[in-house]
């Protein structure tokens, strides 16, 4: 059994588990601050970035690209801001102008040059490919051990790792400003917090799960994840720390559930091959949330359980 | 070869996709109008990603009937109902939960997106969705476009034109001001539904052409581009179209000049740069004009403080002021006023002693409430009444 869950299944479900989390924790504030969609244009306007950086390049290379995936999430942030100051349009239109109009961009620079030697395409970066992000070093839960087989374990997995200790430190400091600045912002500034720089810090951090995610899952599990486990766990609880802890344990459900049903379930009805992975993780968040949306206790807009 | 693309001479095919292009355009960027005025833009976003489980079930299913799957009306229908799924969710969570629209927008479109990419996964295991072009749903192509296809979408295109032609009073009232609309009688709720219809109708038939990941451009750029020039609404809603419908012309018919050029992303390429020039060059509201406008304002202020300065007899130093005064001819190049400087600097101490005198007398607090500190005052009262004023102050005092 170990000998081929290690190589095969464990760093995948690793990663996505990871990435599910490193998006669902920061997407709790977003999802408060209704800013949920900003995970939707993040994931667009990463490509764009990355198809530049390896025009720059000229080769598939994770930093450049993370590089260019992030500077063009930044970019796309500053541009919605002064779109919306500029021409005074309300902040959904305005992302809804840029991340389109970047995202046609990255694809026609994508078709226009010649990637047919390398593999990047719009439906990878769509669909990510967790399930080619195996280990072939390993040989068994030993090789958790191995120094040498550790040495070749798939990239992403330490780089998705880190990003996600990055997210929990930067939650950990800044728990207490981002919960005031979140719930009430004009009390947040009169206790001398920089709310606006908050605000940045957050969409920033955000944008680095996105890209670390998108690198190694595909644009779908990071949207998805953004959205759906905190929106799930808001209909569980009022409490913000509670929803917290809800959103990470719906997130590691839908990656855990996701990547074993989409590896087995086809086996189990009978079918051959296996389906998309990010797919099926994004599928089974929004399981649980339509399930919390139908029983969850605190899913009413006053915030009482349901009842009392 | 560009020259032959816009003028329709590139084959029937061509000119068919070219002109359905253009129909879609219209009709996206006026349905567009109505939600980016209702504030919810990106409505049609979660609807156009939503289209793509029902694209690809409504291909098993005809498959598992024993049909090819390629059946561009059976595709569509499929569409239409998984958007109308997916609005329906979108509605529910809404509605009924505390999840704020954009939370669900998101949850909706990125579990229908995923649900379809397991779908599509599942066809590309039976070894038959590449045939059916299944792909060219997610960023459009009329490569190899059918004729029947280019007439279905054409005629779609017109039919959602007719539709709001029909519609448009009742929408353009609600998404106005539902308030209003709903004390005029109108159901605001089955306009809202209506309008989404429409929305889903433009993502529907604009699928093949754009794609369902870009769909939503063609229907929030052209309208936030039409915004800039009109405060009308009914105005916005014919330049949208225009603007639509123009850029879907210029996108289809490039397109179709080379291999490399993807029709949905070059469509939506040509519309974000018209936006680009109206957000720079529109008046009012556009960037250049709001800098002119700026400078003026400035210009006039650095102007009445100089006057000022000059009546006093102080010395300007600000260089702004004084390349000001010296254009117009007011003071010379030492800083001393120029007779006419002289009359116009006394003028303007005149001025805001009438000012004060009248700010101080309480029966003319509508008046006064006009100061500014650079508005003339011949423009608020009338020459007897300055005259009535200048009695109070008493004769002017020598010239310093």
């Amino acid at each position: 059994m170990g000998s081929e869950f290690v190589p095969l299944s464990l760093p995948p479900l690793l990663i996505g588990a990871f990435a599910a989390v490193a998006c669902a924790l920061p997407g709790n504030f977003l999802l408060l601050r209704r800013q949920a969609l900003i995970g939707d244009a993040i994931s667009h306007v990463a490509l764009p970035g990355i198809v530049v950086a390896f025009l720059i390049t000229g080769a598939i290379s994770t930093w450049p690209m993370m590089i260019g995936a992030a500077g063009a999430a930044v970019i796309s942030v500053v541009l919605i801001e002064v779109i919306r100051r500029l021409g005074r349009i309300e902040p959904g239109a305005a992302m809804g102008v840029v991340f389109t109009a970047m995202f046609a961009g990255g694809v026609l620079l994508l078709e226009q040059t010649d990637t047919s030697s390398v593999h990047l395409d719009v439906e990878h970066a769509l669909y990510g490919n967790l399930e080619s992000l195996i280990w072939l070093d390993a040989t068994g839960w030993g090789s958790l051990l191995d120094w040498d087989a550790l040495r070749h374990l798939p990239p992403e997995l330490p780089r998705i790792a880190v990003t996600l200790l990055g997210v929990v430190l930067f939650l950990w400091l800044f728990w207490r400003p981002l919960a005031i600045s979140t719930f009430d912002e004009g009390f947040a500034r009169t206790l001398g917090l920089r709310t606006t720089a908050l605000g940045l810090a957050l969409v920033v951090v955000a944008a680095i799960a996105a890209v670390a995610a998108f690198d190694a899952v595909g644009s779908i599990i990071v949207i998805a994840m953004f959205i759906c486990p905190p929106a799930a766990a808001r209909m569980m609880t009022n409490r913000l720390g509670v929803q917290v802890a809800w959103s990470v344990a719906f997130a590691l459900l839908s990656a855990v559930l996701g990547y074993v049903l989409a590896g087995y379930g086809p086996l189990w009805i009978g079918m051959y091959d296996a389906v998309s992975a990010a797919g099926m993780i994004a599928t089974v968040s929004g399981v649980i949330l339509a399930l919390t949306a139908v029983f969850g206790p605190c899913r009413h807009r006053a915030g009482a359980p349901a009842g009392v | 070869m560009l020259a032959q693309a816009l003028l329709l001479q590139l084959g029937y095919n061509a000119t068919l996709v070219t002109i359905g292009a253009a129909l879609l355009g219209a009709a996206a960027g006026i349905t567009g109008t109505f939600l980016f005025l209702r504030k919810r833009a990106l409505v049609a976003d979660a609807v156009s990603h939503a289209t793509l489980p029902g694209v690809a079930m409504a291909f098993l299913i005809m498959v598992a009937l024993g049909g090819e799957g390629r059946s561009l009306i059976g595709l569509l229908l499929g569409s239409a109902v998984s958007a109308m799924v997916g609005l329906w969710c979108m509605n529910a969570l809404t509605r009924h939960t505390r999840l704020a629209e954009d939370a669900a927008i998101g949850a909706v479109l990125s579990v229908f997106f995923g649900f379809g990419v397991v779908l599509m996964t599942v066809i590309q295991s039976l070894g038959v969705g590449r045939q059916a072009g299944l792909e060219g749903f997610l960023l459009g192509s009329t490569a190899g476009m059918l004729f029947a296809d280019a007439v279905t979408i054409a005629l779609g295109g017109l039919a959602v034109l007719a539709v709001i032609a029909v519609m448009r009073r009742p929408m353009l009232l609600v998404s106005f001001d539902p308030e209003y609309a709903a004390a005029q009688g109108v159901n605001v709720p089955r306009v809202d539904m209506a309008m989404m219809a429409l929305v889903m109708a433009v993502t529907v038939v604009g699928l093949k052409i754009v794609g369902l990941i870009l769909i939503v451009a063609l229907l929030i750029i052209p309208a936030v581009t039409a915004r800039f020039w009109s405060e009308r609404a009914g105005q916005v809603v014919i330049l949208s179209g225009a603007f639509g419908g123009v850029a879907a012309y210029l996108g289809a018919a490039v397109s179709a000049t080379a291999p490399n050029l993807p029709t949905g992303p070059i469509i939506v390429l040509f519309s974000a740069a018209l936006f680009l020039l109206s957000l720079l060059l529109a008046p009012g509201r556009g960037v250049l004009a709001a800098i002119l406008r700026h400078r003026r304002f400035q210009a006039r202020v650095h102007m009445r403080q100089g006057l000022l300065a000059l009546a006093q007899g102080q010395e300007i130093f600000e260089p702004l002021t004084r390349r000001l005064l010296r254009r117009a001819g007011l003071m010379r190049a030492d800083g001393v006023a120029t007779d006419d400087g002289r009359a116009q600097a006394a003028k303007a101490l005149r001025d805001e002693a009438r000012w004060a005198m009248l700010r101080r007398d309480q029966a003319q607090e509508a008046a006064s409430a006009q100061y500014d500190g650079l508005r003339g005052i011949e423009t608020v009262l009338t020459a007897d009444q300055i005259a009535a004023l200048d009695a109070r102050i008493g004769a002017p005092k020598e010239a310093i």
